[in-house]
């Protein structure tokens, strides 16, 4: 199976990897997947206080090309977004984005949840209640 | 000059040596006729080139060319030998012994066989992938008819002790069938020394074409039959009919020759390219070798690099170096590969392993330059890996509760 240009150009390229530091309340960090599925993200927001925008996201993943392009790819596409707007994004968009094929959907779908997680964890640091969500599908 | 893309995949396949192309061509064209022909020349120059060809496959296992059934693969060969022996042999009993981490075309095969009434035991093979040979001589019954435990396994490299399994065998009259895909023409196989019975192998991966392949049937002490599963002209001694691929046997010959010539000089150069490939990656911080250290193919290594996955490290440099991984992203399952597993290796390693296979063609400079790309691949992945930073930063992963799908 070959990877899009998309997938190849991230892999090669991610953008925003790294770490911000979990101890900030303005910090929310995500991590899904497991280490026997061969899949795990932990992608983390940092959250703009005063305009409530996400100002920086980093991630970090251990998977194949296409988790790693997934994972770099939302965060290229959190930076700057509210919280709703980033809670809006779905899975489905990043596979057209990235072009993945079928077996791969669901590292698209483990982005979303890493994002999801990530917005939990910070609404949970500042005193909101965790969103609830259907469980993903394509697992 | 390196020339890309280098192949370092010859347990998948190997390229034909130009030498066995040579040998074939004219069977494609001149000497075109059907061996089965025999009332004219066209057969009769067929029917002799197929008779040379067994010889020299014979020759390279010890056996004699009467014993040699041409098939279309290994797979067909492993097929015919086990259901070919259950079948024949149902008078005296229905059970199997083979073990976990054969290849699908004899595991599959045994799953079959149980459909069809018959009973498989499929043992555990030990951490370093080898066959315990106590277990195996406890799991004989008196119904059991064939132990089919293959030569050298085709992930990990590992070579089973052949002559103390069929002393074994022997000592409670089972026949033994073992598929020998990997070993035959890597390393010295003589049927008579490892006392086999039945032994299926295949041309392309030893520099021979795809579509050919071998089951060696024994004639003497005992005299082994299997049933046909083919109908047809009754080619073979009735063992297998189907008009016979005269090119690819010519070039499965040819081969075979080449290999008995060759193999002593060429594993003393490809072993030391692998020990040299095996030793330098070994280097790279947490990484782990799979399967035995010392009985092992001259030309296969498998390592995991813990902490990165399988997949995504071919992805750094697969455009230049073709190679195997043990991990299967590619499937909803998820699944790594069912060998490792066996090994005992955790999920985490498994899917983070990669198979190396070199060949005649392999060059030092080729070795190096895969060397260097799998260490920075590797270090470049690990930069990006959640699990890396917090097997640096001291977290035990187990304490995580990991959100399993």
């Amino acid at each position: 199976m070959s990877y899009s240009e998309k997938v190849i150009d991230h892999y090669q390229n991610p953008k925003n990897v790294g770490t911000l530091d979990k101890s900030k309340s303005n910090v929310g960090t995500g991590l899904v997947g497991a280490p026997e599925c061969g899949d795990v993200m932990r992608l983390q927001i940092e959250v703009d206080e005063a305009t409530g925008l996400i100002k920086d996201a980093k991630f970090k993943t251990f998977g194949c090309g296409s988790a790693i392009a997934s994972s770099s790819l939302a965060t290229e596409w959190l930076k700057g977004k509210s919280i709703d707007e980033a809670i809006a994004i779905d899975n489905m968009a990043i596979v057209e984005e990235l072009n993945l094929p079928p077996v791969k959907i669901h590292c698209s779908v483990l982005a979303e949840d890493a994002i999801k997680a990530a917005i939990n964890d910070y609404r949970q640091k500042n005193g909101q209640e965790s969103l609830k969500f259907n469980e993903s599908v394509v697992h | 000059m390196l020339k890309f893309p280098i192949y370092l995949d010859h347990n998948a396949t190997t390229p034909c040596d130009p030498r066995v192309v040579e040998a074939m061509i004219p069977y494609f064209t001149n000497n075109f006729g059907n061996a089965a022909s025999r009332n004219h020349p066209f057969g009769w120059q067929a029917e002799e080139a197929v008779d040379y060809a067994r010889e020299q496959v014979a020759k390279l296992i010890g056996a004699d060319p009467k014993e040699i059934i041409f098939t279309s693969g290994a797979t067909e060969a492993d097929n015919l030998a086990i259901k070919g022996v259950f079948e024949m042999y149902a008078s005296k009993g229905n059970h199997i012994i083979t073990c976990n981490i054969e290849h699908k075309a004899v595991l599959d095969t045994c799953k079959h066989i149980e459909k069809e009434g018959g009973e498989v035991t499929y043992l555990k093979v030990k951490d370093n992938g080898l066959v315990d040979l106590a277990e195996l001589e406890a799991a004989i019954k008196p119904t059991t008819i064939l132990i089919a435990i293959m030569y050298a396994n085709n992930e990990i490299g590992t070579i089973n002790p052949m002559k103390e399994i069929s002393a074994i065998a022997k000592k409670h009259g089972v026949l033994v069938f073992s598929d020998a895909v990997q070993a035959v023409g890597k390393i010295p196989v003589d049927v008579n020394k490892d006392g086999i019975d039945l032994m299926a192998f295949t041309a392309h991966k030893m520099y021979g074409p795809k579509g050919v392949g071998a089951l060696y049937v024994r004639r003497k002490n005992p005299r082994v039959k299997v049933t046909a599963q083919m109908d047809g002209g009754g080619h073979e001694r009735g063992m297998r009919s189907g008009t016979l691929n005269v090119p690819g046997i010519v070039g499965f010959g040819k081969a075979c020759e080449i290999c008995m010539n060759e193999m002593e000089e060429e594993t003393k150069r490809v072993s030391k390219l692998r020990d040299k490939l095996q030793t330098e990656l070994l280097k790279v911080e947490e990484s782990y070798l799979n399967g035995d250290k010392e009985h092992k193919l001259p030309h296969v290594t498998n390592i995991s690099f813990k902490y990165v996955e399988g997949e995504g490290l071919l992805m750094g440099f697969n455009k230049n170096i073709a190679l195997s991984s043990g991990s299967a992203c590619t499937s909803a399952s998820l699944e790594p590969s069912y060998v490792l597993k066996a090994l005992g290796l955790g999920d985490d390693l498994a899917h983070s392993s990669l198979r190396f296979g070199l060949g005649r063609f392999t060059t030092e400079d080729q070795i190096d330059y895969t060397v260097e790309q799998v260490t920075a691949t590797v270090n470049k992945l690990r930069e990006m890996s959640p699990l890396w930073e917090m097997y640096k930063e001291g977290i035990d992963m187990n304490s995580i509760e990991w959100a399993h799908h």
